[in-house]
């Protein structure tokens, strides 16, 4: 590194030494750091209040959806946040996808602060969401084109690596080029799902990916999700209402309840925690689940505010 | 896929140009597939062309008409309503920016991609033009044939030359038009649209600006639509050169310079923002 630093001249050779020192920061670095994160909605300033007949209108209470979350995922490891729709899941996939800013707290990628650095915290991450989210006139083929583009692929790659990553997934190459809206909510998924490994990200966000699939796509995403840790040593944040999804695929888990992490560990650590004497493979995740956060994955529902008025 | 040694080095970051590019195609695919929407741009707009232009044949045909060069008040609503075409066009394409990935649901993924803000925009405003021209050059060849018009004098050149110079200073004003449906996700993009009427109605579109009362005349100077109509009018019904129009060109790189960077700058504090209060996602 010294010597890079000795020898520029141009701004060129300057930004070279840039990257490798980001480089070899992000190789000694977690994948993942989040650190007393906190994020509300809600609240804030409100414009149209000025307005004679906005004057008397209800002011929106501030909420916190992401309260004081703290934790670290390790190099090559599958780390589960599981928590009821509505408990802070999502909201914190975005921040870390740069999507969101904290309004307090750190979010780390392999070093790199995800506010600070976004656009190279970008580059080394990708995201499969609950909602496939595509261009739904357009042909799978024409989507992943368009979204490996985006990130750094030819198209000549694309149309390499694309089609045995949906043949691994159980998707039929052919399909690929029919409108995404020709497919089915499970083949849509199978085509996000190989829209996010096809960038090779170096950190991977699964936010709820099997949610409303049928089980026999749900069985192929799990087991390619499971073939990419075991091969590629891929790091990935999963999020998931599903408990038995969760223990068949995360190394790890934390709990969510309430925007707060109230538990974290290997699923035999949180098995062990709420045992009190009884065997611990007699009991299973939901129960864990129910005695860790006082209340069911079904009940704990909250509903992040839909912007209204705006 | 790669190993996990391998993708620690950060991925090679693509050339500007295909970052571009990438969006230019996206928008092509997507101006395909919305084919029949398309179809109805284009008759909207040879129906406007035709209906406004055809005023100028009444009042041929009126006693009004025996002082009016009527054969240059063709060509000056010719021009307007096909010049308003490219420009209603550009400012749709590229005020649509946010509004297109909202409707798609993809406002996330795209926004998340590690694309610099001003290429993303850069790709929409060259697709913007380019669709914008295809189309204002089919309905000029439909409806040209309806009307008698003496184009020998035209200087083609230079109104090319106003229109592409004028066609970046729209831009920068189409980004600012952009910014609402990001900051006002349920009625941001009825604000844009109000103002391209409004630019609609100081520019000088169907009439010359001087009839404007004079409040509303203060706006026309701020217009870009307002010097290019000017100069393009001037280069093909007058026959202007470039050097004759270089007033209506230094006023529009002018805005060019001050609205291309202000729109980006803007831009970026707007997505801070909305990145702050939760306004980048699909639904509002």
């Amino acid at each position: 590194m010294g010597r890079d630093w000795v020898m520029t001249s141009s701004g060129e050779f300057q930004a070279a030494a840039i990257v490798s020192w980001a480089e070899a920061a992000a190789r000694t670095s977690p994948p993942l750091r989040v650190t007393g994160v906190v994020k509300s909605f809600g609240g804030g300033f409100d414009p149209t209040r000025a307005l004679p007949w906005r004057r008397n209108a209800k002011r929106e209470v501030p909420r916190r959806v992401v309260d004081d979350v703290s934790f670290e995922i390790r190099r090559g490891e599958i780390f589960g946040v599981i928590g009821a729709n509505g408990s802070g899941k999502s909201t914190l996939i975005r921040m870390i996808s740069t999507l969101l800013l904290p309004d307090a707290g750190e979010v780390h990628v392999f070093g790199l602060d995800a506010v600070r650095d976004s656009m190279r915290v970008r580059s080394l991450i990708n995201r499969v969401s609950a909602d496939p989210s595509f261009f739904r006139t357009m042909t799978a083929l024409e989507n992943l084109l368009f979204f490996g583009r985006v990130y750094g692929l030819t198209p000549g790659e694309v149309k390499e690596k694309a089609p045995e990553i949906l043949r691994r997934l159980g998707f039929e190459w052919e399909r690929a080029l029919e409108p995404m809206s020709h497919l089915s909510r499970g083949q849509q998924q199978k085509v996000a799902v190989a829209r996010s490994f096809l960038t090779s990200p170096s950190l991977m966000l699964l936010d709820e990916p099997t949610t409303g699939l049928d089980p026999r796509s749900k069985r192929d995403v799990q087991g390619f999700v499971r073939e990419v840790q075991r091969d590629h040593d891929a790091s990935i944040l999963l999020t998931t209402h599903d408990m038995e999804e969760a223990e068949l695929l995360c190394d790890r888990i934390a709990f969510i309840s309430g925007g707060r992490i109230v538990a974290e560990g290997t699923p035999l650590e949180l098995r062990q925690k709420v045992a009190g004497g009884r065997p611990v493979e007699q009991i299973d995740m939901e129960d864990v689940f129910m005695e860790l956060t006082g209340r069911s994955v079904e009940e704990d529902e909250i509903v992040e505010p839909v912007t209204v008025g705006a | 896929m790669v190993g996990l040694a391998e993708q620690l080095r950060f991925p090679a970051r693509p050339g500007r140009h295909a970052l571009v590019w990438a969006f230019i195609e996206r928008q092509t695919n997507l101006w395909k597939r919305y084919w029949a929407w398309e179809v109805v741009w284009l008759v909207y707009g040879v129906v406007n062309t035709l209906a406004v232009t055809l005023i100028a044949n009444q009042v041929d045909q009126s006693s009004v008409g025996q002082s009016i060069d009527v054969s240059r008040l063709v060509l000056f609503l010719l021009i307007g309503t096909l010049v308003w075409a490219f420009l209603s066009a550009v400012l749709d394409d590229i005020s649509l920016v946010i509004s297109w990935e909202r409707w798609e649901g993809t406002i996330e993924h795209t926004l998340m991609a590690p694309v610099e803000r001003w290429l993303h925009l850069s790709g929409m405003v060259l697709f913007g033009i380019m669709h914008a021209t295809v189309r204002t050059l089919i309905i000029f060849a439909i409806a040209l044939p309806f009307f008698s018009v003496h184009l020998g004098q035209a200087d083609w050149f230079a109104a090319t030359v106003v229109l592409l110079v004028g066609s970046f200073s729209v831009a920068g004003l189409a980004i600012f038009a952009g910014i609402l449906p990001m900051l006002y996700p349920e009625r941001g993009q009825q604000m844009s649209m109000m103002i391209q009427a409004f630019v609609l109605l100081v520019s000088g579109v169907y009439y010359e600006v001087g009839v404007l009362p004079a409040w509303l005349r203060m706006f026309s100077y701020v217009s870009p639509a307002t010097y290019i109509l000017d100069g393009i009018r001037s280069a093909i019904i007058d026959g202007d050169s470039l050097i004759d129009v270089w007033q209506q060109l230094a006023a529009l790189a002018a805005f060019g310079v001050v609205l291309i960077p202000g729109g980006l700058a803007t831009f970026a504090a707007a997505e801070r923002w909305a990145k702050k209060t939760g306004r980048l996602k699909r639904q509002g």
